[in-house]
């Protein structure tokens, strides 16, 4: 095992890199033989730096994250150098590493929910850590330990920490959560935290709050941060500089100003150009009304409201309220809003899926107030739908031919060659090889499951595309070929669209009209361009402020407006 | 249903049958428990379909050109494992008892199979009255010791009657009862998790009728436990069966031989040493049981990845030298770690 120390006793006082990566390589045993996970990797963190490792699913971030803390599974085998305040991670035993963990390296989780225990209070889990340590040579006793854990909730912000030490994780919310697994992070205030994609499952506006506490951590108490994400809106926000990696080895290293600004590198230069940007490239681009109304209304919703029963003696849960729109021939229909917002249910709605339970919901003229699933049945042909997640859609016994061929199956029973030559012509109007029809769906990556899910929405070709965060689920650079796809396929079918999506950069790509739901209430609609540049409603105004734009110094000014905002 | 053939299968359907591919993706411990299974279960099987040929007599034999059998002869000689109080050749019994064993297994098996997963796939994807009734039904055969209530089934369909046909059924359907539970439970639940699965919904959205999509989307993807299930039951169903035939309710020596009754005969004979009436049918028991668990036992843990063991990943090349990113693992190296 090389251990090479080169920039560590090079460096005097501050400059002394936190965390010396030195060819760190990551082998997995696993059935289909060796995966080399990580295969040269070797970077310095210094004091009050914050660190992105970028790339896309694959390529390694998150094996490196868990290597910095010794997480690796036992099928891992690693080699080279991960330096800790002079401990090789990689090589100490598991007592030193279990002193290293917590005091010197912290981690924070992608999902706050699942991280936190729900059977202990926040306080406990975070006195937990503190107690595992000794201060000064003796053991922590319960009452230090728990007024640290308050000390450490006041730094993240919760406000009143003596009263909600003692509350359970369910009490607090998903942000709330996230400031909660920081704290137990920052307990034993380590140099270095690492975070694994730590705002991927919040809500934008959740997420500009988390990001701006980091940023304050390191600006305050001088912690360096790793930052693993995907999100290059996170990384023109937070990251002082930045580590591109693909397929195991870094591609590229700098400052992020630099590197938003001039990449070196192709793979960059690509991943870059794919990252959708807000207020580029709008479907809606110069338009004064709203557009392709002189076709016949295919979605009508009149103060359409869906609740859901609640238990007994309690009032049911109102997942959509009061919404009125309509979806015109033609029109692609952008829904956006965060979680629990209820655009996916009404998505769900419109293809009958859910049941309404109040107002009116006209779907190709069908009423879904008096859904019948007998006679909605023939007009189910006029509709196609798109998952989110195109793995899960696929019936995983089924090759992706049979899969694509069961809507023509159900509804106009062709011959077999008929069907085969069919299913081929699908495949390749949304650009798969015609021999993919014979493949099951785990032998396609992500974007191309997403395409046959697309073709085998298209296959009766429908007048109405309900489209439920299609691209959520997909790497940037493969979004972005899906959307392209998306929009071209649009154009050359005619279709009419309910586009739904939480993120407001994908819609505006593609939808001529965007409706924005807050809390089951459609708050405000208009053209995807107008929405989006010139806000009416204060929620559209915050969800914009708070979505990070990749480009670091446009971000900066972003970040002064959404402060203002949010003071004002 | 009519669906085209679109495509061929990658493997050949032998290596994809159940225990093959199993043997194939395990290793070490794992490998040895399913190897040391399937010979167990393997003889089991030869034995059974081969009984005519392999013992010497017949199962209810009790003479040959030569004369009558001794009984309780000492094993050796003309009665290689000696005969027992009845005169019976113990070896014959305990051959020709394997195909009681299997008969009852392959009837018993099959009937709950089919049973339990056809209800179990109905109540899980349609709900409503239907699933309430058969799982409070299911719910209430569990409550019954299950011999107990193989014992009133045995009467119930037998009355009091032993042919080998008569018997075998009367055992295996009460079997067949104390099992449906189990595959309903496991088939409505896996049913029940199916249904929100979005490749169901988005059948349901093409406008698939809930025939085809219990047939054709839900049976496959359900079925998965299955193997597991059917192994670690035909071993349940032979101690069933023992037990069953221990107690005296079992198949008559003259219509066939049974492991459990022969036991039964053999109670009175241990006190007075004669141990080879007793020894030798339970050892078959046992063997066989063992076998079968440990084939669906290791069934069990190769399905799952977190259990699963695998080979070592190739060693990283030795300190000082630039490590070689490229370089390809040494499968015979990494056998070997």
């Amino acid at each position: 095992m090389t251990t090479n120390l080169g920039n560590v006793s090079d460096g005097t006082g501050r400059d002394q890199p936190v965390l010396t990566i030195d060819r760190l390589q990551v082998t997995f045993a696993t059935d289909g033989g060796d995966v080399h996970a990580v295969k040269d990797v070797s970077l310095n963190v210094g004091a009050g730096e914050v660190v992105a490792i970028v790339g896309e699913s694959g390529s390694g971030k998150t094996v490196t994250a868990k290597t910095i803390l010794g997480l690796l599974p036992e099928t891992a085998i690693s080699s080279g150098a991960v330096i800790i305040n002079g401990n090789n991670v990689i090589s100490v035993s598991q007592s030193t590493l279990r002193k290293i963990r917590g005091r010197d390296v912290a981690m924070v989780f992608q999902e706050p929910s699942t991280a936190l225990n729900p059977v202990f209070t926040v306080g406990w889990q975070i006195a937990e850590g503190i107690r595992a340590h000794s201060t000064d040579g003796r053991r922590v006793s319960a009452k230090e330990a728990k007024e640290r854990a308050i000390e450490a909730l006041r730094k993240v912000g919760i406000p009143d920490p003596e009263t909600r030490v003692n509350y359970y994780p369910h009490q607090f919310s998903g942000g709330q959560k996230q400031r909660v697994v920081i704290a137990a992070a920052l307990a034993l205030n380590p140099g270095l935290i690492v975070a694994d994609e730590p705002t991927t499952a919040l809500d934008v506006t959740v997420q500009a709050e988390i990001l701006q506490l980091l940023r304050d951590l390191r600006d305050n108490y001088g912690t360096s941060i790793v930052l693993i994400t995907h999100n290059m809106g996170v990384v023109a926000d937070l990251a002082d500089r930045v580590v591109v990696m693909y397929q195991g080895d870094v591609v590229e290293e700098a400052p992020a100003k630099v590197l938003f600004a001039e990449p070196r590198q192709e793979y960059t230069r690509k991943l870059l150009a794919a990252v959708p940007h807000l207020g580029r490239n709008s479907a809606s681009e110069g338009a004064r009304g709203r557009l392709h109304q002189e076709g016949k209304i295919l979605v009508e919703a009149k103060n359409l409201t869906i609740e859901y029963p609640g238990r007994f003696g309690r009032h049911g849960f109102k997942a959509v309220d009061d919404v009125s729109f309509t979806v015109s021939e033609n029109e692609v229909f952008g829904l956006v809003g965060e979680s629990g917002s209820g655009k996916s249910t009404i998505g769900r709605a419109i293809a009958g899926l859910t049941r309404t339970t109040g107002g009116s919901l006209k779907v190709l003229g069908y009423e879904m107030l008096d859904f019948k699933e007998r006679s909605f049945r023939p007009l189910r042909k006029e509709i196609g739908f798109v998952f989110q997640d195109p793995a899960a859609s696929f019936n995983p016994h089924l090759t992706i031919g049979e899969c694509v061929a069961e809507p023509l199956l159900i509804h106009t029973k062709p011959g077999a060659a008929e069907a085969r030559k069919k299913v081929g012509e699908l495949l390749e109007s949304v650009q798969l090889p015609a021999s993919y029809a014979e493949r099951y769906p785990h032998e396609l990556s992500g974007g191309q499951r997403q395409r046959a899910s697309l073709a085998r929405s298209l296959a009766l070709n429908p007048r109405l595309l309900i489209a439920d965060e299609p691209t959520s689920a997909l790497d940037v650079s493969v979004q972005a070929k899906v959307l392209d796809l998306f929009k071209d396929i649009q154009e050359q079918y005619g279709f009419a669209a309910l586009f739904i999506s939480h993120d407001l950069a994908v819609v505006d790509m593609l939808s001529h009209w965007v409706g924005v739901l807050y809390k089951g209430r459609l708050v405000e609609q208009g053209i995807g361009n107008h929405v989006m540049g010139s806000p009416q409603h204060d929620y559209t105004k915050k969800l914009i402020a708070s979505l990070p734009v990749p480009d670091p110094d446009e971000q900066a000014r972003r970040r002064e407006a959404h402060r203002s905002l949010l003071g004002g | 249903m009519s669906t085209p053939q679109l495509t061929r299968p990658k493997q050949p359907l032998f290596s994809r049958l159940p225990v093959i591919s199993h043997l194939k993706k395990s290793v070490g411990l794992q490998r040895g428990m399913l190897v040391v299974g399937v010979v167990l279960s393997g003889i089991f099987l030869l034995t059974s379909i081969f009984a005519p040929l392999l013992a010497p007599y017949g199962y209810s034999q009790l003479s040959d050109a030569s004369g009558s059998f001794p009984t309780q002869e000492a094993p050796g000689g003309k009665h290689l494992l000696g005969t027992t109080v009845g005169g019976y050749d113990v070896l014959s019994r305990v051959i020709w008892g394997s195909q009681t064993a299997v008969t009852v297994i392959i009837v018993s098996v099959a009937m709950s199979l089919f049973l339990g997963v056809v209800l179990g796939l109905l109540s899980g994807y349609f709900g409503g009255w239907l699933d309430r009734i058969l799982v409070v039904v299911a719910d209430a055969i569990y409550a019954f010791p299950t011999l107990l209530l193989a014992i009133v089934i045995s009467i119930v369909i037998s009355r009091g009657q032993s042919s080998f046909w008569g018997g075998i059924f009367s055992c295996a359907f009460s079997i067949t009862v104390v099992f449906v539970p189990q595959y309903f439970r496991v088939i409505r639940a896996e049913t029940i998790r199916l249904k929100a699965e979005p490749f169901v919904e988005s059948a349901k959205v093409l406008g698939a009728s809930s025939a085809r999509i219990i047939g054709r989307h839900i049976f496959k993807n359900a079925t998965r436990t299955l193997p597991l299930m059917f192994t670690l039951n035909a071993s349940e169903a032979i101690l069933t069966l023992a037990g069953l035939g221990f107690l005296g309710f079992g198949i008559e020596p003259t219509s066939a031989a049974e492991w459990g009754f022969d036991l039964n005969k053999a109670l009175a004979d241990t006190s007075s040493g004669i141990w080879w009436t007793g020894v030798f049918p339970g050892i078959a028991i046992v063997l066989t049981v063992l076998g079968l668990t440990l084939v669906g036992e290791s069934i069990n843990d190769l399905n799952d990845p977190r259990i699963r063991g695998r080979k070592r990943a190739g060693r990283t090349p030795a300190p000082g030298t630039p490590a070689g990113p490229e370089s390809p693992a040494n499968p015979a190296e990494a056998g070997k770690s």
